[in-house]
């Protein structure tokens, strides 16, 4: 296969340094019908200059584990147990043992996000150049002048390929949802965070304005050797743009490699059967496969492996004992019992 | 050729928008100068961006909204001329899917609350017990097995892929020949949407139903319509119109071409290797203010000035019932 030469080449960051480590993290939503937990026992690397991709459906915990490595988890939501560490300037930095007042210092100049909807996450009735202005100044009090901060606002409404006088003058509801989502990414931009989280940011978006900001991403990366946290339900994104991917079910990685393993030589059960699931739009006869069932109750989950209840090659052991977390390779990561002897993606 | 089912003929619909009171009324072309034919367990995919007219082409068609030109004919009948009686029997007919299973069931009703009222209405049961016999066999049509497990439960009990499936059932209740079905996956979670596509299709080989199935996602699309036909709308106009497989692996409008070059894929290497048309402008324009002559030709990179911006071009046949509004073929 022609493919195989090119799924050895593996991500520079994955050689590189961590910025951030996630511990045995586990996170709760306390609801009517009793706690749910979204986030069960994940422990993560994230390596500084990669895009590393939290793939999974609503419920998968995927958003949840991307807003807790903020600590910004709307209520109910809290963390349970674990720990967040950030390694930044050669410091190890615990942001749940940080005070709320250095933690609000911390995030957005270290590490900021990008919303889904631009449109609710601009103040509306705030020109462009004042909801900037703003939040540098909230940062960096008058430690900035009006010039410098007028100069740094215009050099990234550039680089996301904005005109600064048109943009800078106009409110939010004067712009197309693309122009917003790229005021968005600028604004997270403001002060030069190490860091970048981004929950499904293109997901309402048309098709081109899409690529568009794909693109975008790209070449930001290139220029500031961001480390970007990618969140979406969308396997082809991850495909387009992600070094790394973490594949969640029910709270847990149920994956974690290289992109290109995660497409060609997946391991779990629930990768395999999600690439074979989804309509392809250039290849010819290939035959798609249902998942049978839904994914779990999270109040009411199964025991055992969670996926067991659709999984195709589920055996006893799999409804008895969650399994744990098994290396493959280097950099390949894999929660099934029975990965071993599946040999998936291996024909 | 057997006669269409239901036709769309120059259908056109404009919606009046802004400020009636402080301002001058404004026309917004939602759907400009549609046509095609539907026939008996055909398939015809509807896509485009967000804005293009898809939904409310859907609508026209399920007779939902009234086109301000042309004509729906239903059987060879207008809709709009139609009498009470034939009226009731092209509503009973033409079912509609929404995108939202969440919003298009009643949460304070039960399953069977909800799906005995088309029961009754078209008085296809009279009875309670003969309405829980007729809702346990829709329910196990649609896979929701075993019935009884779900017809006293609410909505909030089931997983959206649940509650499209308890949609579908509605709509089938009522013995239709056409399901107008609007997105009816997008918020349905991916590992569940081949099922209710695999579902639906089903239904049509048993049943004999047509479907008119709009996507913004060219990929499920061509999937769910591939014995079928796909029509790409921009603006509201149909740009480009013929079998699946040719408009989708080979399309000829510029819309089209740069839509499938931006698409990602579910294959790294496959979507890294595309190579992303280049337009003219990204903006889309705005339905207030539509460009005269082809309506791509300010983003076009094939554009041709005094041609293109100056007339309208109509869809030429490129071979084989492709069709394409460009003025690249043609004239």
């Amino acid at each position: 296969m022609a493919q195989a030469t090119q799924v050895v080449e593996k991500s520079e960051a994955e050689k590189g340094e961590v910025i951030l480590s996630v511990k045995n993290l586990n996170v709760e939503y306390r609801a009517q019908r009793g706690i749910v937990k979204a986030v069960r026992d994940v422990s993560l690397d994230v390596y500084k200059g990669e895009i590393l991709f939290l793939v999974g459906e609503s419920g998968s915990g995927k958003s949840t584990l991307g807003y807790a490595v903020m600590n910004i988890l709307p209520s109910p939501g809290y963390i349970k147990s674990g720990d967040i560490v950030y390694h930044i300037g050669g410091e190890e930095i615990h942001i749940l043992k940080l005070s709320p007042n250095e933690q609000r210092k911390f995030r957005w100049r270290h590490v900021a996000m990008v919303f889904q909807s631009a449109l609710n996450a601009l103040n509306p009735t705030l020109r462009i150049w004042d909801q900037l202005y703003d939040t540098m100044q909230a940062h960096l009090g008058h430690s900035i002048s009006k010039e410098e901060a007028l100069e740094k606002i215009r050099y990234l409404l550039e680089m996301v390929r904005l005109e600064p006088d048109r943009v800078l003058k106009s409110y939010p509801h004067q712009l197309s949802g693309g122009m917003r989502q790229r005021v968005m990414i600028a604004m997270a931009l403001l002060l030069d965070p190490e860091i970048l989280i981004l929950d499904e940011p293109t997901t309402a978006l048309d098709i081109l304005t899409q690529k568009n900001i794909i693109d975008l991403l790209k070449s930001i990366r290139k220029k500031l050797g961001l480390t970007m946290i990618f969140i979406t339900h969308d396997l082809s994104l991850a495909a387009e743009l992600a070094d790394r991917v973490a594949v969640m079910y029910a709270g847990k990685i149920v994956e974690l490699a290289d992109v290109y393993t995660i497409f060609y030589k997946p391991k779990h059960p629930y990768t395999y059967a999600l690439i074979k699931t989804i309509p392809k739009l250039t290849s010819v006869d290939e035959k798609l496969y249902p998942i049978p069932g839904s994914p779990p109750d999270m109040i009411n989950m199964p025991p055992g492996c969670k996926f067991h209840p659709r999984c195709p090659y589920a055996v006893q052991r799999c409804a008895e004992e969650e399994p744990q977390w098994e290396r493959v390779d280097d950099g390949h990561y894999v929660l099934c019992h029975r990965w071993r002897e599946l040999m998936l993606g291996e024909q | 050729m057997p006669e269409p089912l239901l036709e769309l003929r120059n259908v056109s619909k404009a919606f009046r928008v802004g400020a009636a009171f402080l301002g001058p009324k404004k026309w917004a072309r939602a759907v400009d100068d549609v046509s095609f034919q539907l026939y008996e367990r055909d398939t015809l995919a509807l896509v485009g961006e967000s804005g293009c007219g898809k939904t409310t082409t859907g609508k026209i068609a399920a007779g939902l909204l009234k086109p301000t030109e042309g004509e729906v004919l239903y059987k060879g009948k207008d809709i709009w001329k139609m009498n009470r009686h034939e009226w009731r029997e092209y509503r009973r007919s033409v079912q509609i899917i929404h995108q939202d299973p969440y919003a298009s069931l009643n949460p304070m009703l039960t399953i069977y609350k909800s799906l005995s009222a088309p029961l009754f209405r078209h008085k296809i049961v009279e009875t309670k017990e003969e309405a829980v016999d007729k809702i346990a066999e829709l329910l196990e049509m649609v896979g929701l097995t075993p019935p009884e497990d779900f017809i006293w439960k609410y909505p909030h009990q089931l997983s959206g892929g649940q509650r499209q499936r308890v949609v579908i059932a509605r709509a089938m209740s009522v013995n239709p020949k056409i399901i107008v079905a609007d997105e009816p996956v997008s918020m349905v979670d991916v590992s569940m949407r081949l099922q209710i596509l695999h579902l639906m299709k089903d239904l049509q080989e048993k049943f004999g139903v047509a479907y008119i199935f709009i996507t913004h996602d060219l990929a499920t699309g061509r999937y769910f319509a591939s014995d079928g036909r796909t029509a790409v709308m921009y603006l509201g106009s149909i740009v480009e119109y013929g079998p699946t497989n040719d408009v989708i692996l080979n399309p000829q409008h510029p819309y089209t071409k740069a839509l499938l070059s931006a698409i990602p894929e579910p294959d790294p290497i496959k979507t890294r290797q595309k190579k992303p048309m280049q337009l003219r402008s990204l903006d889309v324009p705005s339905l207030l203010n539509i460009p005269s002559g082809c309506k791509f030709h300010p983003r076009c990179p094939f554009y041709k000035p005094g041609l293109c911006d100056a007339k309208k071009p109509g869809l030429i046949d490129v071979g084989g019932g492709h069709m394409v509004a460009c003025w690249l073929y043609g004239e």
